[in-house]
């Protein structure tokens, strides 16, 4: 029960996968830059990254490392995540219109977010348990939308600013995203 | 629930919000006039350097982007941001340090979000942040406090104190010495009671550590004369400052070798009452309704501890600020959105 807490406070806030190695950094940036879309695009990136997380792991276990077949690993998690995303938007369609209609609209931010691999890269040389891998990856996706949230919502707020014409768009994006890194530089440690 | 209008509306512009930053500045006489008395003339120069170097770059700025310079400049807006990173890096820090830390903060936290009124994040704490994950070594000496100072050991005078500052004669040695909460971070596995014993800066404190307690009293005062006069309502600090120490008072754990250190040390050392006061209330960094402040202190202040108890920094104002800075606009969508619904009128999207 501790180890799962510590998983979810670590990968949320400490060790954020968007601020500390850059995952999903093509979805943050190409994402809308209206709140109310965001919420639905982060509702279904969470179910992914645990969808997809879950089936690494299986893979992982059960046909890379008995076969010694580590050399294909990437290649493997590409081929399950591209075997996931059916069954995600099969579920996001029975659970709840609003990631029904995100799962439509942004197909392609959410399926090539490169931190749906990238975690699973990550988290499989860590030594961790089934149920670990599961929290991880609800933690995981969980820190990226929080990330995703904050920085849509920061981003409205800086459309209002009086921004240097060099600056507008996608530089003062990338400027508060570093300047949201630096904050967060101050959880390392804990 | 009272919703109060949004401060930015009527943050440092021009016109009546003038007299806000005057009072602000103000405020901060006490802060600088001990800090000095505490520390020497190190606070004053940086402080000169810091103002300069910010005045400078934003009249550069301002005419790069062919924007009325005095107006501009007149709202002293960029000059209580030198202040404040001046009082908040080391004394007798190299110059180039705080020409960096001026540079960052008025530049890159302020200009580029179009001057002042929509900062997404405080530019005296970006500035300092910049220059602690950069240069740790520079930014850990800080000059012993007068009265720990061993006798026939002065500060250096004012002319020395330039000298230092621009590197001419480096004799820093013998003046520099760890900050409270330093020295208490230093001393993992020790009981309380044998950090206070062993080090000077506890054992001969009145309540927190000698000479810090004192500087935090006064940025306090300066506080409290602001609440006076309202400039800021009590909401964030008294939520930043509660939490810290209901946090303090559990994590204490009757000053064994695991505790977090004592509600006083955490009040009344490093940063908390200039974060509490001066940073946290920032209108446009902050965020809009009472009940959202209070949260967002709370917020800073969970940050800040948590940061100083278990995290790399012995102190985390800068951080904690950045990371409330972050979370404003979610705080404030939220107690939109719970306020709606409160109200009956969810808003159905």
């Amino acid at each position: 029960m501790q180890d799962i807490l510590v998983i979810l406070i670590s990968s949320i806030l400490i060790n954020n996968l968007v601020l500390t190695e850059f995952f999903g950094l093509s979805t943050l940036f190409g994402s809308p830059q209206k709140i109310e879309p965001v919420i639905g695009l982060s509702l279904a990136t969470i179910l992914l990254i645990t969808l997809a997380t879950v089936a690494n792991f299986a893979v992982d276990r059960l046909i890379i490392q008995p076969f010694d077949l580590e050399y294909l690993r990437t290649l493997a998690f590409v081929i399950t995540v591209g075997a996931v995303v059916p069954a995600a938007k099969k579920i996001g369609r029975m659970t709840n219109p609003v990631i029904k209609k995100s799962l439509d609209l942004f197909m392609p931010l959410i399926f090539s977010n490169t931190a749906v691999l990238g975690i699973s890269l990550t988290i499989i040389n860590k030594n961790i348990s089934f149920i670990e891998s599961l929290f991880a990856g609800i933690s995981i996706g969980i820190g990226f939308s929080l990330i995703l949230i904050m920085f849509t919502l920061l981003r409205e707020r800086a459309a209002l600013a009086d921004v240097p014409q060099p600056f507008q768009g996608a530089a003062i994006g990338f400027v508060t995203a570093g300047l949201m890194s630096l904050g967060f530089m101050g959880l390392i440690g804990i | 629930m009272s919703v109060v209008k949004s401060d930015r509306m009527n943050s440092p512009q021009i016109g009546g919000a003038v007299s806000k930053i005057h009072m602000v500045l103000l405020a901060l006489v006490p802060a600088v006039s001990i800090m000095t008395y505490q520390f020497g003339f190190g606070t004053v120069i940086n402080i000169l350097i810091a103002v300069t170097t910010a005045t400078l770059s934003e009249a550069i700025i301002l005419a790069l982007r062919k924007r009325p310079i005095k107006i501009h400049l007149n709202d002293l807006s960029s000059v209580l941001t030198a202040v404040l990173l001046g009082l908040a890096l080391p004394p007798l820090a190299p110059w180039w340090l705080t020409v960096i830390a001026s540079l960052s903060s008025i530049i890159i936290a302020k200009q580029l979000f179009g001057n002042t009124g929509v900062g997404l994040f405080n530019p005296a704490m970006v500035g300092y942040a910049v220059v602690l994950l950069s240069f740790p070594l520079e930014m850990s000496a800080w000059i012993t406090p007068v009265s720990m100072l061993v006798e026939g050991i002065n500060h250096p005078n004012i002319f020395e104190s330039f000298s230092i500052v621009f590197g001419m004669n480096d004799s820093v040695d013998g003046i520099t010495g760890a900050t409270p909460l330093d020295a208490f971070k230093q001393s993992n596995g020790l009981l309380v009671d044998q950090i206070y014993q062993t080090k000077t800066v506890f054992s001969e404190a009145l309540l927190a550590g000698v000479g810090w307690e004192i500087v935090n009293i006064a940025f306090l005062c300066g506080g409290v004369f602001l609440l006076q006069a309202r400039i800021f309502s009590w909401h964030a600090p008294f939520a930043m400052l509660t939490t810290i120490t209901i946090l303090a008072m559990i994590f204490w754990d009757g000053g064994s070798s695991v505790s977090t250190g004592s509600p006083f040390m955490h009040l009344l050392s490093g940063g908390t009452m200039m974060g509490a006061f001066f940073i946290i209330t920032d209108p446009s960094t902050s965020v809009k309704t009472n009940n959202a402040k209070l949260m967002y202190g709370a917020l800073i202040g969970l940050f800040i501890f948590v940061i100083r108890a278990w995290g790399d920094y012995p102190d985390a104002v800068a951080f904690g600020a950045l990371l409330g800075n972050c979370a404003a606009p979610l705080i404030d969508f939220i107690s939109k959105n719970t306020t709606k619904i409160s109200m009956g009128t969810s808003d159905a999207e």
